[in-house]
């Protein structure tokens, strides 16, 4: 872990706040680094285990993915329902680690962001670094925050699946921090 | 004696769950407050101040604080001179629970440990009855994530291990469990027993009010040289490096076999949900 803690008491506050629109560019990509707060709008899909188990056995079968990897963030979660009126319920992030071991081959079928809370393996921050992809953590337990950040939300794959189906979302200024850049350097 | 209808159990049981998954407690508030003001990373503290928010937006909004509304567990103190009516206690804890999860809107994250299959209604919590002395009834409700769950630890050390054996079992504890957790911690401890007591007492333990320590001036100083030093381990909050890495630990103990020193370390995040209240 980089903690200095005297370098750190200097910083103060009002750094410079980062806002960028979805997908990233190769560039906003690989200029982002470890340790940086960015608030994100623009499209996100959610997918945890069940999701990611499906994926995967669909690249082995050779189909096609529900998704658009290249363009899509995923987002590691599973929402509470949403009260009628609301468009979500309480929507935080879930421990990414559970996800390391499929996590590979979508970086290889061309998956470029990824967000959730926790550290990831050696090997997908490797495969970070080879595909210049990008994590980010979303601060856990803050589902009622991250409510406030949805303004968009549908179904578009393995809708049996619930709360673990994959949504389509859209957010806005939607807060993260950079926890594996796209050279492999990490926060934890 | 004193005649309790189990139907008061089932309605309290519910009340307390959504409470719970939709207000901070004002002492962990007071706690996460402190911790701000502490903090000396810039992320730090904007974490900190994240969480704060999202406390006051679930209560204004009755949005649950965390998607993640746990594994309900509940505990039942009966005095020995209590008298149940009504359904089956179980029963009706269950039923308080499907209740609070269908019509709060909360996540049903119960399900099948083999095939994986949803129970649907969060059920079945799991419940503890202790007898105590008496005519007194106490009802305590624990809502727990299983992001800091699944970080908890069960050991069973070597007697010469000692108080150092167990400073160093917590500390990798919280170390190896990093961000996963959802630090600032509260940090139950249980010390002694069985391998089944030490992790009950270090559940139990989560129910102290932030802030109180152990009436035993050993177990007193214990926890606070655990508190400075979990510190220490600069996890931080939500793992990005840091100050404030525990909010609290608490450490219940008992008496154990000669050759033995079972130790249970129960890590919960932030988002502590609990609540005790008299019947
Ligand atoms: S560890 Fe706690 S705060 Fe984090 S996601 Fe799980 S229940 Fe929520």
């Amino acid at each position: 872990m980089n903690y200095n803690p005297i370098k750190e008491t200097k910083q103060d506050d009002k750094e410079e706040v980062i806002r960028l629109n979805l997908p990233l560019t190769d560039r906003q990509r690989s200029s982002l680094q470890a340790g940086q707060m960015v608030y994100l709008t623009g499209t996100l899909y959610t997918a945890r285990d069940q999701a990611h188990l499906r994926m995967l056995q669909e690249i082995r079968e050779g189909k096609e993915l529900p998704i658009p990897l290249s363009e899509a963030g995923i987002y590691y979660c599973g929402p509470t329902p949403a009260r009628p009126g609301n468009l979500v319920g309480s929507i935080g992030p879930t421990t990414s680690s559970r996800m390391d071991k499929m996590t590979v081959p979508l970086l290889e079928k061309g998956l470029k962001l990824m967000i959730g809370k926790g550290k990831r393996s050696p090997e997908v921050v490797k495969a970070i670094a080879e595909q210049k992809a990008l994590y980010l953590s979303a601060i856990g337990g803050a589902g009622a925050l991250y409510a406030g950040c949805i303004t968009a939300m549908e179904p578009v794959a393995y809708e049996d699946l619930m709360a673990e189906a994959v949504y389509r979302i859209e957010v806005k200024d939607f807060p993260a921090v950079v926890s594996v850049d796209s050279s492999g350097n990490t926060i934890f | 004696m004193r005649i309790i209808n189990t139907d008061l159990i089932r309605g309290k049981v519910k009340e307390l769950c959504l409470e719970l998954a939709y207000k901070m407690s004002d002492d962990l508030k007071a706690s996460l407050e402190r911790g701000r003001s502490q903090e000396c990373t810039y992320l730090g503290r904007q974490v900190l101040a994240m969480l704060l928010e999202n406390g006051e937006r679930a209560e204004e909004q009755q949005i649950p604080l965390c998607q993640d509304t746990g594994m309900v567990f509940v505990y039942l103190e009966l005095g020995q001179d209590v008298h149940l009516e009504g359904p089956f206690v179980g029963d009706a804890v269950n039923q308080g629970v499907r209740e609070a999860y269908e019509e709060g809107y909360l996540r049903k994250s119960m399900v099948d440990p083999i095939t994986r299959a949803n129970t649907k209604d969060n059920t079945p919590a799991q419940i503890q009855i202790e007898m105590v002395p008496g005519d007194g009834a106490r009802l305590s409700v624990l809502l727990k994530g299983f992001g800091s769950e699944n970080m908890g630890r069960v050991r069973m050390l070597t007697p010469s291990a000692g108080v150092e054996g167990i400073v160093d079992f917590v500390l990798d504890t919280v170390r190896e469990a990093g961000g996963n957790p959802c630090p600032p911690l509260v940090v139950g401890i249980g010390i002694g027993g069985s391998m089944d007591k030490s992790a009950a007492m270090a559940k139990k333990a989560l129910f102290r009010p932030l802030g109180e320590r152990s009436p035993d001036p050993f177990l007193k100083e214990l926890e606070n040289r655990l508190l400075r030093e979990i510190n220490e381990t600069h996890v931080g909050p939500m793992g990005f490096g840091g100050e404030i890495t525990g909010l609290e630990v608490f450490i219940e103990k008992f008496p154990t076999h000669l050759a033995g020193l079972p130790v249970a370390v129960n890590l919960n995040c932030h988002s502590l949900r609990r609540k005790t209240i008299e019947l």
